[in-house]
């Protein structure tokens, strides 16, 4: 039987000012000015105009002794050392491939940076650069970690460890930067059956936990069978959940999305991205989270 | 059309979950996305609406003109179609990059209405052989998440169903020159019966089955779909096959015997937000593009 469900829109709810931790944040517009006074040094995101500091992004503000600088909320990837990423090949090219992580420039995976079949010390010899394309092609998705930034602010990538390498069968879900929490580890097998990497790009990849990468070589030949109906159903859940919290411009870190997921269960998968059931799980989350902090 | 580029084991993982009625974002085979329609956001239009359908944003305008007749046709008025793929709609599309896609969607649109009992063009007609209305809809894509036709389809009825024409009245002189009155009271209009408007249903070929609404990444899985447009009451106006893969006569029948179910439901949902929207009338909190 088709589902179709069609409604008249609401106009955006105001969320009313959530309990501030750990004091309040100074958020500006562009245009706004920061502070008039002339002691400061101007970092990102401002400039000066009649001895005033403005804002020329949205954000909040930060301020390091005399540096002032304006974070802003929605932006494109800004690469650090140690970050975990989820990449897209976009091009192969001579001993390197580049790599599509949502920043301003692409970013580079050196020939050099990954591991071969056959063991690590190996000198990458001209056979190498020429089967390049039977490793990784144009479209194929990477789990990888910042290696160093350019001073141009590409980053470059490295796949130097068994946890790293080809992704293989799951959904990619795409959200903003600035709503991945950094932490501790960003590799998590969830308790209700998937693991999910949530990439500091914003690149959230979701896959089934059986696909234990127990081949050599970082993973570079994916497993192909199907995912059993029971796996299918908890990614699709997620990938759901992922996206009303992102909607909703939650943190994602491992315990919001569990407890999502939580909330997420007396109803069916389909409806979790209805406008309502998405505003009342989350308004749970929210809650949980809240509880858990105080 | 705006295509993703997707790994192999993505697109493998998409066709199996379709096999078991299991897509991505646990929707079945049949079901559409949510779809939010609002009619009457231009204000110097005779009609118009916005369609979401997921990310896919599609604003349709609708003006009526006063223009004369075609020649095989002295009675009638007739519909012209224009699309425009923005360069909002996705960064291909800058430029002339959406020329070729508008004509495409114009086209076949053209021959979704070439039904005769679609809409009926005699009432459009003011003065046989001398002067009709023109009904000029133009098409604009904001935003393109996949299933356009579907989704620009749904736009056109909305906004068809939500056209004020004014009335005239043809007043003789005793020399026999016509003249043309409209009437004082701008709330004087005719409506267009849209009962017999029809809608579009893409049905895309994804592995051994078909999906209905299918989303960006599961366009880039599918090698060949099949555009149905069907009336309210389960008619067929017009098929036309897309994409480089071939189709299978068994399953073209069981598409459009799907397409049919799947177009009659789809009319069913939208003729009640038409209907509630204008119960609500006045009342209603108009959101637009600034809510």
């Amino acid at each position: 039987m088709a589902a179709i469900s069609m409604r008249l829109p609401v106009p955006r709810k105001l969320v009313g000012p959530s309990a501030p931790r750990g004091g309040e944040k100074h958020l500006v517009a562009p245009g706004d000015t920061i502070t008039t006074d002339t002691g400061y040094m101007r970092g990102h995101g401002t400039y000066v105009e009649d001895e005033k500091l403005i804002a020329s992004v949205a954000g909040a503000v930060e301020r390091v002794n005399k540096l002032v600088c304006v974070r802003a909320l929605k932006t494109r990837y800004n690469g650090e050392v140690g970050d975990i990423v989820v990449g897209r090949i976009t091009e192969v090219q001579q001993k390197r491939w580049k790599v599509e992580t949502n920043s301003r420039l692409d970013s580079v995976l050196l020939l050099s940076s990954v591991n071969l079949p056959g063991g690590e010390l190996r000198r990458r010899s001209a056979e190498d650069e020429l089967a390049m394309r039977d490793y990784l092609q144009e479209g194929d998705l990477i789990s990888a970690e910042v290696q160093s930034v350019f001073s141009d602010g590409a980053v470059s990538l490295h796949t130097r460890s068994l946890k790293y390498g080809k992704l293989g069968q799951g959904v990619l879900v795409q959200v903003s930067p600035s709503l991945v929490k950094r932490q501790k580890t960003h590799f998590h097998d969830l308790p209700c059956g998937a693991s999910v990497i949530l990439g500091n790009n914003g690149f959230i990849w979701i896959y089934p936990t059986s696909e234990q990468k127990d081949e050599e070589a970082g993973g570079f030949t994916p497993n192909l069978e199907p995912v059993p109906l029971s796996e299918r159903e908890v990614i699709s859940r997620l990938r759901n959940c992922i996206v009303a919290l992102a909607t909703q411009k939650l943190m994602l870190f491992d315990t919001s999305i569990l407890y999502c997921y939580e909330a997420s269960l007396p109803h069916q998968i389909k409806d979790i991205l209805k406008p309502e059931v998405m505003e009342e799980i989350v308004l749970e989350t929210r809650q949980r989270l809240l509880d858990l902090e105080g | 059309m705006a295509s993703v580029v997707l790994s192999e084991a993505e697109k493998l993982y998409i066709v199996h979950g379709v096999q078991e009625d299991l897509r991505v974002d646990g929707r079945g085979c049949e079901d559409y996305r949510c779809a939010e329609v609002e009619t009457d956001v231009v204000s110097n239009t005779s009609g118009s609406a916005r369609v979401k359908l997921g990310h896919t944003d599609i604003l349709v305008g609708v003006k009526a003109e006063m223009g004369t007749p075609k020649l095989e046709k002295p009675d009638e008025g007739y519909l012209e179609f224009f699309v425009d793929c923005s360069a909002n709609a996705t960064p291909e599309f800058e430029g002339r990059g959406g020329e070729e896609l508008g004509t495409e969607i114009a086209n076949t649109l053209y021959r979704v209405f070439s039904s005769e009992s679609s809409v009926d063009l005699k009432s459009l007609c003011i003065n046989p052989r001398e002067h009709c209305w023109v009904i000029y809809v133009d098409v604009l894509l904001l935003e393109c998440g996949g299933n356009l036709f579907d989704a620009i389809s749904i736009a056109v009825k909305a906004a068809l169903f939500n056209t004020r024409i004014p009335k005239v009245h043809i007043l003789e002189d005793e020399e026999g020159s016509k003249e043309i009155e409209l009437s004082d009271d701008p709330y004087d209009c005719i409506r267009l019966n849209v009962d017999n408007v029809p809608c579009i249903v893409t049905l895309s070929k994804i592995g051994y089955r078909h999906v209905v609404d299918a989303t960006l990444q599961e366009e880039a899985c599918s090698l060949a779909s099949l555009l149905i447009s069907v009336t309210s009451k389960g008619a067929l106006t017009s098929m036309k096959k897309i994409g480089k893969g071939s189709l299978d006569p068994e399953s073209i029948f069981e598409m459009m015997e799907t397409g049919q179910r799947v177009g009659k439901s789809l009319h069913i949902a939208l003729q009640k937000i038409l209907d509630e929207e204008e119960r609500l009338g006045t009342s209603r909190q108009k959101v637009g593009f600034l809510g």
